[in-house]
């Protein structure tokens, strides 16, 4: 996508602007990241418009490429590096800015395992999506889930396993929430490139999600039914 | 005997009765050990091993393999682990019926011996694993392969969680020892060398019969 002849991107429209870095997220080009998401800045945008419009949707379509076979592990790698610059940038700037929030996620990387770009990146979508996002890292026994459950209070937990022999760890977590009677208390949605939805099932998941955009779609989905819920019994 | 990752590869020496459906990753080792103990009855067929990093291809290509060669074949062994396909090949061989795979999650695992590599595993956790092939081809596989000749950031967004670079050496080769003490040194990670030999694949050839 990235055309030779040097675009300056200050000398662009906001909406020429926010298509280039579209196309720079496609390319995993990170310092141009950077400077779109400081002019958009200056330009006096609100933090997260310039999450949504400009980082999550060109993640979007990073993604959908990514599931059709156009792009590769490589490709995503550098876009999600330089997703992560933007987000770098936004973060504090969020927090500040109030964003909207639909509901809390905790989301960590269950314990053996460090594989955590796949999970960086469902994080980062959902917080593009309008969840606060508490991102608990790799390697997490299920201890640490309970600590973040009880100082977050999330209404879903996510977890991520990228090693056949991590996976059956996500089972130890749900089956501890179930012992502690908390189970019902959340969504938990799992995800990983070797799960699938038979294991989210085995294990007692509310749903196994394929990438983020599926994530996303699905946490808003249990999020509209818990509020009809909330309010059906109002 | 050498493939580069895209390679695919039939090794009929014989024409053997027993068929051995194996990831390319192994092709050398596999054909070493034939050769060693004058394994007459095995033939090779190897998948290009670039599949590793997309996992969920192997299931499909390994069931179009058993269904290719099924007839001429007294019997066929499959010599990849799980392989990161999440239980998906241990389902096709079932469907296929009659076709049993070595043991264990993936390559690391069996070099080392799955029981060795799995008592190991907290004490590994932060390590990443070269085997020979690995090796030979991790410019291609992985600095390559991961984008990580693309960015300056990319080694440290890639392997900012790890520690240390273990060697699994199939061989004693102090070429191979100099390179991977090199992988390790650019990836600015510890660097620690173990010996497995050919771990669990030597003695489970044994057995395809
Ligand atoms: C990149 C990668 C690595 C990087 C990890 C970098 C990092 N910081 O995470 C490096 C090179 C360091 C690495 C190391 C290893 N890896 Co690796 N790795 C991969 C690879 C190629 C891609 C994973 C990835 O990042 N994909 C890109 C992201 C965007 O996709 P994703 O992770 O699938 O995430 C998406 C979805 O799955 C989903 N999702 C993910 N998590 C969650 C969570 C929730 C809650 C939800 C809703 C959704 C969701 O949404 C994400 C975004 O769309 C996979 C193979 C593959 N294609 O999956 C092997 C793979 C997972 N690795 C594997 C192995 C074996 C290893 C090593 C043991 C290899 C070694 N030589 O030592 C070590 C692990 C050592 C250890 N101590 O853990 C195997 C696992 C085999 C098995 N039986 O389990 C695989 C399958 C490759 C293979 N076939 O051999 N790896």
């Amino acid at each position: 996508m990235s055309d030779e002849e040097d675009i300056v991107l200050s000398e662009l429209a906001d909406d020429e602007l926010v298509q280039q870095m579209h196309d720079d997220l496609y390319d995993g080009l990170k310092e141009e990241i950077e400077e779109g998401t400081n002019i958009l800045l200056e330009r006096g945008w609100q933090p997260y418009n310039i999450l949504t419009q400009a980082l999550v949707e060109g993640m979007r379509i990073v993604g959908e490429d990514f599931r059709d076979g156009i792009l590769f592990v490589p490709e995503v790698l550098l876009s999600a590096n330089a997703m992560k610059a933007g987000m770098f940038i936004l973060r504090p700037l969020l927090a500040e800015t109030g964003a909207p929030t639909l509901g809390t996620m905790v989301i960590g990387t269950v314990k053996g395992d460090i594989h955590d770009i796949g999970k960086n990146l469902v994080g980062m979508m959902m917080e593009g999506a309008g969840f606060e996002v508490f991102n608990i890292g790799i390697n997490n026994p299920v201890e640490n889930f309970l600590e973040a459950i009880e100082q977050h209070k999330p209404d879903i937990i996510g977890m991520s396993a990228l090693l056949t022999t991590t996976m059956p760890y996500m089972k130890v977590v749900i089956d501890t929430l179930i012992e502690k009677g908390m189970r019902d208390d959340f969504v938990v949605l799992v995800g990983g490139a070797p799960l699938n939805e038979e294991f989210g099932k085995a294990i007692g998941a509310d749903s196994y999600c394929r990438d983020a955009a599926v994530a996303v779609e699905t946490a808003k989905d249990f999020m509209k039914r818990k509020h009809n819920q909330m309010s059906a019994s109002a | 005997m050498e493939l580069a990752p895209s390679e695919t590869h039939d090794f009929k020496r014989g024409q053997g009765s027993v068929l051995l459906i194996a990831c390319g990753a192994l092709a050398r080792e596999i054909i070493q050990l034939i050769e060693l103990n004058n394994w007459q009855h095995l033939d090779v067929a190897c998948l290009p091993a670039k599949l590793h990093n997309t996992p969920e291809q192997i299931p499909e290509a390994v069931r179009e393999k058993i269904r290719t060669n099924r007839d001429k074949y007294n019997r066929i062994y499959v010599l990849y682990a799980d392989c990161g396909t999440g239980g998906l090949l241990d389902k096709v061989l079932e469907e296929e019926g009659d076709v049993e795979r070595i043991p264990g999650p993936h390559c690391y695992s069996f070099f080392a011996g799955n029981d060795v590599f799995e008592a190991r595993a907290e004490d590994d956790m932060r390590a990443f694993f070269l085997t020979d092939y690995l090796c030979r081809h991790f410019d291609k596989l992985v600095w390559e392969g991961f984008g990580l000749d693309r960015h300056p950031d990319m080694p440290s967004f890639v392997f900012g969680n790890y520690e240390k670079v273990v060697f699994l050496a199939q061989t004693k080769d102090e070429a191979l020892e100099r390179q991977a003490a090199e992988i390790a040194h650019r990836l600015g990670l510890a660097y620690e060398y173990r010996f497995t030999g050919m771990g669990d694949l030597a003695s489970y050839m044994a057995t395809a019969k």
